[in-house]
């Protein structure tokens, strides 16, 4: 099995599924054409997480990872839900997949959007959203991209996926921009 | 727990037959067909009398069948072998946009040393256009290489057509036949192609056994140099027991031919008439008539190919997708994508192809399983919560 027991715990038995319909909040991150799509709804009360839905349309670990995300955050204050990490949500399901690292693990990113939508509704201070939250971005000019096949249209990169972090780097390079890992040329 | 594997295209089970006619070759019979004393003799004549059993199945001579390590390298071999023998008449090669990636990535790779490729358009079903064809042929092609059929979603293309207009330009054509060879008739001299790439895996015989049909006074070059095994043109010592395995296979697939034709054909058609009718919006992927008695592929709106394929799996039933998740690339499958599907919907892309052993139970079973799976996906995407919203208002 390519995933972890807990990965499939999370999969087959997934926590928090649903909307709600009075969210105070709601993210959303990924497109069908990056794989997966995450939607985040929640409850805040206290400046705690009272309730968390997630929706998810995406592979195993697309659907693992928002459940133990929704599953890690759920009561906590909304600043510690903010120091929730993809890698953090990674280690929690005792790995992933390395090409699920990028595409599938946006978890974190829908908690954190939700969050962010949460505070700009109250006017409350800024906070930062991981720049991966809501497509897919060319790791070189940081622009937004349609996808591996269409490359990065911004600065013209051919994109690909590297082999051992899974993080999108410039096709026929010698080494990944994100992890340094040498790259076969072929 | 039932067992229903439906994942025809990416192994058959070897046939007990095959198996049989195989064993010999790992335990006395392990001479070198290349040596010239009786053990060596003795593996020789099975590795010949392979060759004719497979040519007998594509209707070709023995000396036009030369054995690989899989469909993959005969793919490769006729690709790469084909271009670079015909590089002084020039560079370009014609390709659909729905080839397998050992084809599409061996034209990538001859464009390292200067050849060039188009890709030819498929429409809504997969099928190429022979028209097409012919109008993406240049002066300086060398090669038109078109699937036979679509292992993704079993579309029967018009080889033989599009090889009448390859004749009439005067450039060679390939035809990667892996899907096709041993589950419909083939022969390569009604198709009139100039060579033909077919794996043993595809019909009830062992993996690592490929073979690359090239017609006689084609001029191909070795990919693989070193020895005198197969004429010269593909070094190495033979995989025997595999080479012996798919020629057996080869054999009870031309006898059986044309039962396990219709038997698989009813099948398809039972799942193909009524997994729409369980299911709604779920719609068939490549040509409804002209497609593999074997293969049944849909695209299932707003959930996930892996997602299904694993929790299918959990009822016992084996399949296959084209979706991103489920490709270690990432990537929407290329052949989904080229017939103007879009990407969200060719993510829920799944593939059921049968085997000989495939019973009305098991599609009756299937048909059962799969409504609750997809029903509890479906509740858990975004996309079908806002396609209810939408359809309420």
């Amino acid at each position: 099995m390519i995933y972890t027991d807990k990965v499939m715990d999370h999969f087959q038995n997934p926590r928090n599924v649903g909307v709600i319909k009075d969210a105070d909040g709601i993210g959303q991150v990924g497109n069908p054409v990056c794989g997966d799509m995450m939607s985040f709804y929640i409850k805040v009360k206290d400046n705690k997480l009272e309730d968390i839905k997630f929706q998810t349309f995406g592979c195993g670990a697309a659907i693992a990872v928002s459940s133990i995300v929704s599953e890690i955050a759920m009561g906590r204050t909304l600043e510690d839900a903010m120091k929730i990490t993809n890698e953090i949500v990674a280690e929690e399901l005792g790995g992933l997949p390395k090409n699920k690292l990028h595409c599938s693990n946006l978890g974190a990113d829908a908690l954190h959007a939700a969050i962010a939508d949460y505070r700009k509704k109250h006017a409350a201070e800024k906070t930062e959203v991981s720049p991966e939250a809501g497509k897919c971005y060319c790791p070189y000019c940081e622009g937004p991209i349609e996808g591996l096949e269409a490359g990065c249209t911004a600065c013209n990169v051919e994109l690909e996926e590297c082999p051992h972090c899974g993080n999108l780097t410039k096709k026929g390079d010698e080494k990944c921009a994100k992890c340094g890992a040498d790259l076969e040329a072929d | 727990m039932r067992q229903v594997y439906l994942d025809h295209i990416a192994a058959t089970p070897l046939d007990p037959q095959v198996l049989e006619a195989m064993l010999p070759f790992f335990r006395d019979k392990f001479g070198n067909p290349q040596s010239l004393h009786s053990a060596g003799q003795e593996a020789f004549l099975a590795l010949e009398e392979a060759r004719s059993r497979v040519a007998r199945l594509i209707g070709a001579d023995d000396a036009e069948v030369f054995f690989t390590s899989s469909g993959s390298e005969a793919n490769n071999f006729a690709l790469k072998g084909m271009s670079r023998a015909r590089r002084d008449k020039g560079h370009h090669l014609v390709l659909s946009a729905i080839e397998h990636q050992s084809i599409l990535h061996s034209a990538k790779s001859l464009e390292k040393s200067g050849f060039s490729s188009t890709l030819v358009p498929v429409d809504k079903d997969g099928l190429v256009d022979p028209e097409a064809v012919r109008k993406a042929i240049q002066k300086e092609t060398v090669l038109v290489s078109v699937i036979l059929a679509s292992n993704e979603v079993g579309t029967v293309e018009p080889v033989a057509e599009i090889a009448r207009i390859c004749r009439a330009a005067g450039v060679p054509l390939h035809t990667d036949a892996v899907a096709a060879v041993g589950n419909i008739p083939v022969d390569v001299k009604e198709l009139g192609v100039d060579a033909l790439s077919l794996a043993a895996d595809q019909f009830y015989g062992p993996k690592g056994s490929g073979a690359l049909f090239v017609k006689k006074g084609a001029r191909l070059l070795p990919l693989i140099d070193g020895g005198i095994q197969e004429g010269g043109r593909r070094a190495g010592t033979e995989n025997v027991a595999g080479i012996v395995g798919m020629g057996k296979a080869a054999e009870i697939a031309q006898a059986r031919m044309s039962e396990r034709q219709e038997r698989m054909k009813t099948l398809r058609d039972r799942l193909i008439d009524r997994l729409p009718q369980k299911v709604d919006r779920v719609y068939l992927t490549g040509h409804r008539e002209r497609r593999l008695p074997h293969h049944a592929s849909f695209c299932i709106e707003f959930i996930e190919g892996e997602a299904m394929l694993l929790n299918l799996d959990m009822k016992g039933i084996a399949v296959s997708s084209g979706s991103a998740c489920t490709s270690r690339a990432l990537k929407a499958s290329h052949v989904l994508l080229a017939m103007g599907i879009d990407h969200a919907l060719a993510q829920g892309s799944l593939v059921f192809s049968l085997v000989e052993s495939t019973t009305a139970e098991d599609i009756d079973y299937l048909l059962e399983v799969i409504p609750p799976v997809f029903d509890r996906l479906r509740k858990m995407s975004p996309l079908y919560t806002k396609f209810l919203e939408e359809s309420q208002k």
